[in-house]
């Protein structure tokens, strides 16, 4: 096994920083649009763990994995970014404690 | 060349952390994209162009312009003109731009000192590698991911219409 000379364990625990600041995010800020950008981190350095994983045993594997994250990521981004204006039409706020009551 | 990887890992949290501290939508946007280029020179460094690549111009591209539009579709109003000027004083893209700089530089280094040491100590997985794994063992999850693809792109429209009013008389509204 050869050994990178960027540890794997540091590129992991860069990605859990990035992960834990974006978990973060989705849970102290109350503003629906930083919530989708904070999911956007999140996602990211779940790509960032595939890739450096990948590049740790030399294959190809993490990127293609990448790809397919980037793949669910758009789509997510196109609903959530639809759901945001519809919120906004809805509620003339973009304070995601307003739709915390479910009517229906 | 590790301080690559290092440097562009601080300028990735700095810029992370000032993303979700931010209060203002369009710092945040731009902070987070200089987060993400910062993670695409660590793909360069970790051996992995094809992922940079697809990093810029979907994430940074493709991705980011999405939020600008629906940021700027948001703030319609009078009130845009004066929070424009607002937006446009330069010390709220002097930081980015420094962040942005550095990552720059970082690249131009890269490349001088030679592009072959690009895989950090093991060879640098090549995109037609990339390539022939994705349409030779994944080609089902490529055909998943085309599919998920084309559900968000109804779903997108399906409620991007403007909902028709209750009140509405006769059907549908175009």
């Amino acid at each position: 096994m050869t050994t990178a000379s960027v540890p794997l364990a540091h590129a992991l625990m860069l990605a859990g920083i990035l992960f834990a600041l974006g978990l973060a995010g989705v849970l102290v800020r109350r503003n629906i649009l930083f919530i989708l950008l904070c999911l956007e981190i999140m996602l990211n350095a779940a790509g960032l763990a595939f890739v450096a994983a990948g590049s740790y045993w030399g294959k190809p594997d993490g990127q293609v994995m990448f790809f397919f994250i980037l793949a669910m990521t758009a789509a997510e981004v196109s609903v959530g970014l639809a759901l945001v204006l519809q919120f906004h039409h809805h509620f003339r706020t973009l304070d995601s404690d307003a739709a915390s009551r479910m009517r229906g | 060349m590790e301080i690559t990887f290092y440097l562009a890992a601080a300028v990735a949290v700095a810029s992370t952390v000032l993303v979700i501290t931010r209060l203002n939508a369009v710092h945040a946007l731009l902070y987070l994209i200089v987060s993400l280029l910062a993670v695409a020179l660590m793909f360069l460094t970790l051996g992995a162009p094809f992922a940079a690549a697809l990093e810029i111009i979907l994430y940074a591209g493709a991705i980011m312009v999405l939020f600008v539009f629906v940021i700027m579709m948001l703030n319609l109003g009078p009130q845009t003109v004066g929070q424009e000027r607002a937006w446009l004083q330069p010390r709220m893209w002097a930081g980015p731009a420094a962040l942005a700089a550095v990552l720059a530089a970082e690249f131009v280094w890269v490349f001088a000192s030679g592009a072959a040491s690009l895989g950090l100590g093991q060879a640098a997985v090549p995109p037609k590698q990339v390539g022939l794994t994705l349409y030779g063992p994944y080609l089902l999850g490529v055909e998943m991911a085309s599919y998920l693809l084309l559900a968000g792109l109804v779903g997108a429209f399906h409620l991007g219409r403007r909902a028709r009013r209750p009140d509405s008389t006769g059907g549908q509204n175009p």
